[in-house]
């Protein structure tokens, strides 16, 4: 090959290069970011019909939850342009809205139409708001969720455990209705033998690295009424977080880590718990209520062999958040495709296709369906744990607060340094120095 | 035949030897120089790059005083100090045991050398993933193994304060003890055979043998080894990472992991800074020591 005929073949190729990326950015398509889990695959079928109305292709980013924040938190910090939309963590909403990572939505929902009266108020409060107890809207509500609890029913039900269970504490072997009663059912199968197989009580939320036993811990702490701070005093901590109520449930929780896991379950969080629970390991699981479809249709656990209820009560009913709403990322060169997508998905027949699917909508059209609550094995759990619904900080440092909790609970609950009242009195050191550094102590 | 290279006339011999270090020059300012000026700098400021709309202000030796005054930094440094001296020590002992077995010929001592280095050939990420499957406390074997000889139920060595600094030492020891073994095996293989035979003559002992020749003569490998160890372990992050996560509590949470919270997920930039400086210099600080001893060995 001469050097001419080398040069025409390089000028073709560099041609054929370029026509092929003009035809690509003339493409329309837009890029959802979320964490890799069962509710994004159903998403991934369900928004073929977005494709289809609209000729916009979607394309996904999906990251495992143990990473998913580092990921996406740095492609936000560096002003990717990687996502158009993001399914992003409710602690999120308060760094994205303050550093206008996500595109404010609120006068869009007007002009549309999308009201957020149509959504459940704790999903709007949870997911979307930014400051707190304001009308101004940074995302729309994409996936309910909360912490609460699997049991095996086929245990349950035996007739020699029910007699066994009633002989020692006096009242039926049932799903608890407290935190008293769950660490009494805890202990009651701990080291039992069952089908020849030792089983444990209860798989709890352990993990140190990213949010797991703060998550597992304030299912506790919610339902025992206690609070981070004065309500009518916002960043007053002091007899708040440290209180008699928050010792308590942070000693029960511990309480429950001891005498009622299995061996080993030190670092354990959503992965970890769905590994004991399907594997006949343990009695019951807390877990996001996003992984009960997957469980409800188990082979080895699914279908009659288990059962849903929401977090027990203690003083008061409550329940940590999970879920995330889905936004549209500021840095993006199709906020407009963006918007249609989000018109799209709050459409009350695409909030029932979600469900359906195996999503979880917080469209009041249809959560207040009539037999929305028979739907599935777990709906009325859905219902009832989104009604006392409780998140953690949604403040622009709720990262710092996040961690300290993370490191004081662990501390306590699984290294077993310290009391509860030392853990919680050096939270609030932690916390109390957060706010001076954001100027707002 | 070969054309004259006519651009290049008049060109000094030192402008073309800029010419070819200049891009590795650039590299390095660009990749080592910079970054580290960049550290220093953000060190003395209060920015986190999560809220890079807020003020940035100059925040003097604030962020070096706070450090120095924090007692759980000192914690972090102690756990990295007990994860270094116990793996280096553990791994010196078993890498020179390891380095005169295989100096001696015997049958498969290609095979069993082999064997032997495939721990180093694994990523440390994925060693600390199976190896928490061999301490899982249910099917781990590992645990089987312990449980079996000392009958002990219920043994857990990653959910124990106690026992899971010495799981860390135990992964990385198993894991860069070969790395170890073969720079003393240079070493026992660079003595020359007949120092050995003039000391057989003299009937020296073993016992003399070996404290007299072997490990004089092994020495500046063996420092060699310690400091290689030294850095590697100081800045462990991946392996114990996996492992642990820094957990139980804080039990095993070195320098490193506590350092990349406060950057990556706390996003305290400038406080993160001035902690990465003070373990460069503590890095620095103490291979400089090992180095100059290295000298001090070779000159003997």
């Amino acid at each position: 090959m001469t050097v001419k005929q080398l040069s025409l073949v390089t000028s073709a190729l560099a041609l054929g290069l370029m026509a092929s990326g003009g035809a690509s950015a003339q493409s329309k398509s837009l890029t959802l970011c979320w964490a890799a889990w069962d509710p994004a695959n159903a998403l991934v079928e369900m928004s073929k019909d977005f494709t289809k109305k609209t000729g916009i292709d979607m394309k996904y980013e999906f990251v495992p939850w143990p990473n998913f924040a580092d990921r996406m938190l740095n492609e936000l910090n560096a002003r990717g342009k990687l996502c158009d939309l993001l399914i992003g963590d409710s602690q999120w909403i308060g760094t994205a809205a303050t550093e206008k990572h996500y595109v404010e939505l609120t006068d869009f929902f007007a002009k549309n139409n999308i009201s957020m009266n149509d959504f459940l108020e704790p999903a709007v409060e949870g997911y979307s708001t930014w400051p707190k107890n304001s009308k101004k809207y940074w995302a729309l509500p994409a996936m309910g969720d909360a912490v609460a609890w699997t049991y095996r029913k086929d245990w349950f039900n035996r007739a020699d455990l029910k007699a066994a269970f009633k002989a020692k504490y006096g009242y039926d072997l049932a799903p608890p209705a407290n935190w008293t009663q769950l660490k009494q059912v805890a202990e009651f199968f701990q080291g039992r033998e069952i089908d020849g197989k030792k089983v444990y009580g209860a798989a709890l939320y352990t993990e140190r690295g990213s949010e797991g036993i703060t998550m597992g811990f304030t299912s506790a702490f919610y339902a025992w009424g206690a609070r981070y701070d004065n309500p009518n005093k916002p960043y007053d901590m002091k007899g708040f977080i440290n209180s008699p109520d928050a010792v308590e449930a942070l000693t029960a929780y511990k309480a429950l880590y001891d005498c009622c896991t299995p061996p080993g379950h030190s670092n354990a969080y959503m992965t970890e718990n769905l590994d004991a629970y399907k594997s006949g390991q343990v009695a019951m699981q807390m877990n996001f209520i996003a992984f009960f479809p997957g469980i409800a249709k188990d082979p080895n656990v699914g279908g009659e062999k288990t059962g849903f209820f929401s977090n027990p009560n203690q003083k008061t009913a409550g329940a940590t958040l999970g879920g995330q709403g889905i936004s549209v990322v500021a840095y993006s060169d199709k906020q407009d495709m963006a918007k249609e997508y989000l018109k799209w998905f709050a459409q009350p027949s695409i909030q029932k296709t979600w469900w359906d699917v195996g999503g979880a909508p917080a469209h009041k059209s249809v959560v207040d369906a009539p037999g929305f609550a028979t739907s599935t094995p777990y709906a009325q759990v859905y219902l009832d744990s989104l009604k006392k619904v409780r998140d953690f900080w949604q403040e622009p440092s709720y990262a710092q607060l996040l961690q300290a909790m993370q490191k004081r609970v662990h501390t306590y609950v699984v290294a077993g340094s310290g009391t509860a009242q030392e853990a919680l009195d050096g939270l609030l050191k932690d916390w109390t120095e957060v706010f001076k550094d954001d100027g707002k102590l | 035949m070969l054309r004259s290279a006519t651009p290049l006339r008049g060109m000094t011999d030192r402008t073309l030897a800029w010419l070819f270090i200049g891009p590795t020059i650039l590299l390095l300012l660009a990749f080592n120089l910079f970054p580290l000026i960049w550290t220093i700098i953000l060190s003395f400021t209060n920015y986190r790059a999560n809220r890079p709309s807020a003020a940035i202000s100059g925040v003097g030796f604030d962020n070096y005083s706070r450090l120095m005054n924090d007692e759980a930094v000192w914690g972090y440094l102690q756990s990295t100090a007990h994860f270094v001296v116990g793996s280096i020590v553990l791994q010196v002992a078993l890498g020179f045991a390891l380095a005169l077995l295989i100096d001696k010929k015997f049958r498969g001592h290609s095979f069993w050398t082999t064997a032997i280095l495939m721990p180093i050939m694994l990523s440390p990420a994925v060693v600390g993933t199976f190896w928490t499957y061999f301490f899982q406390p249910q099917y781990g074997i590992f645990n089987y193994i312990i449980i079996f000889f000392s009958g002990v139920e219920n043994f857990t060595m990653l959910g124990n304060v106690n026992l899971a600094p010495w799981a860390i030492i135990l992964v990385d020891t198993w894991m860069w003890t070969p790395y170890v073994m073969l720079l003393l095996l240079a070493g026992l293989r660079s003595i020359p055979p007949y120092i050995y035979e003039a000391a057989e003559i003299d009937r020296a002992s073993g016992f003399r043998l070996f404290f007299r020749i072997t490990l004089p003569m092994v020495m500046p490998f063996l420092v060699l080894a310690v400091l290689f160890r030294l850095i590697e372990n100081f800045k462990m992050f991946d392996l114990v990472n996996q492992l642990t996560n820094g957990g139980p509590g804080s039990a095993t949470e070195l320098a490193s992991i506590n350092l990349k919270r406060q950057a990556f997920e706390m996003w305290r930039t400038g406080y993160s800074s001035a902690f990465a400086m003070l373990l460069f210099v503590s890095i620095y600080g103490l291979s400089n020591i090992v180095v100059r001893y290295l000298e001090k060995v070779k000159q003997r």
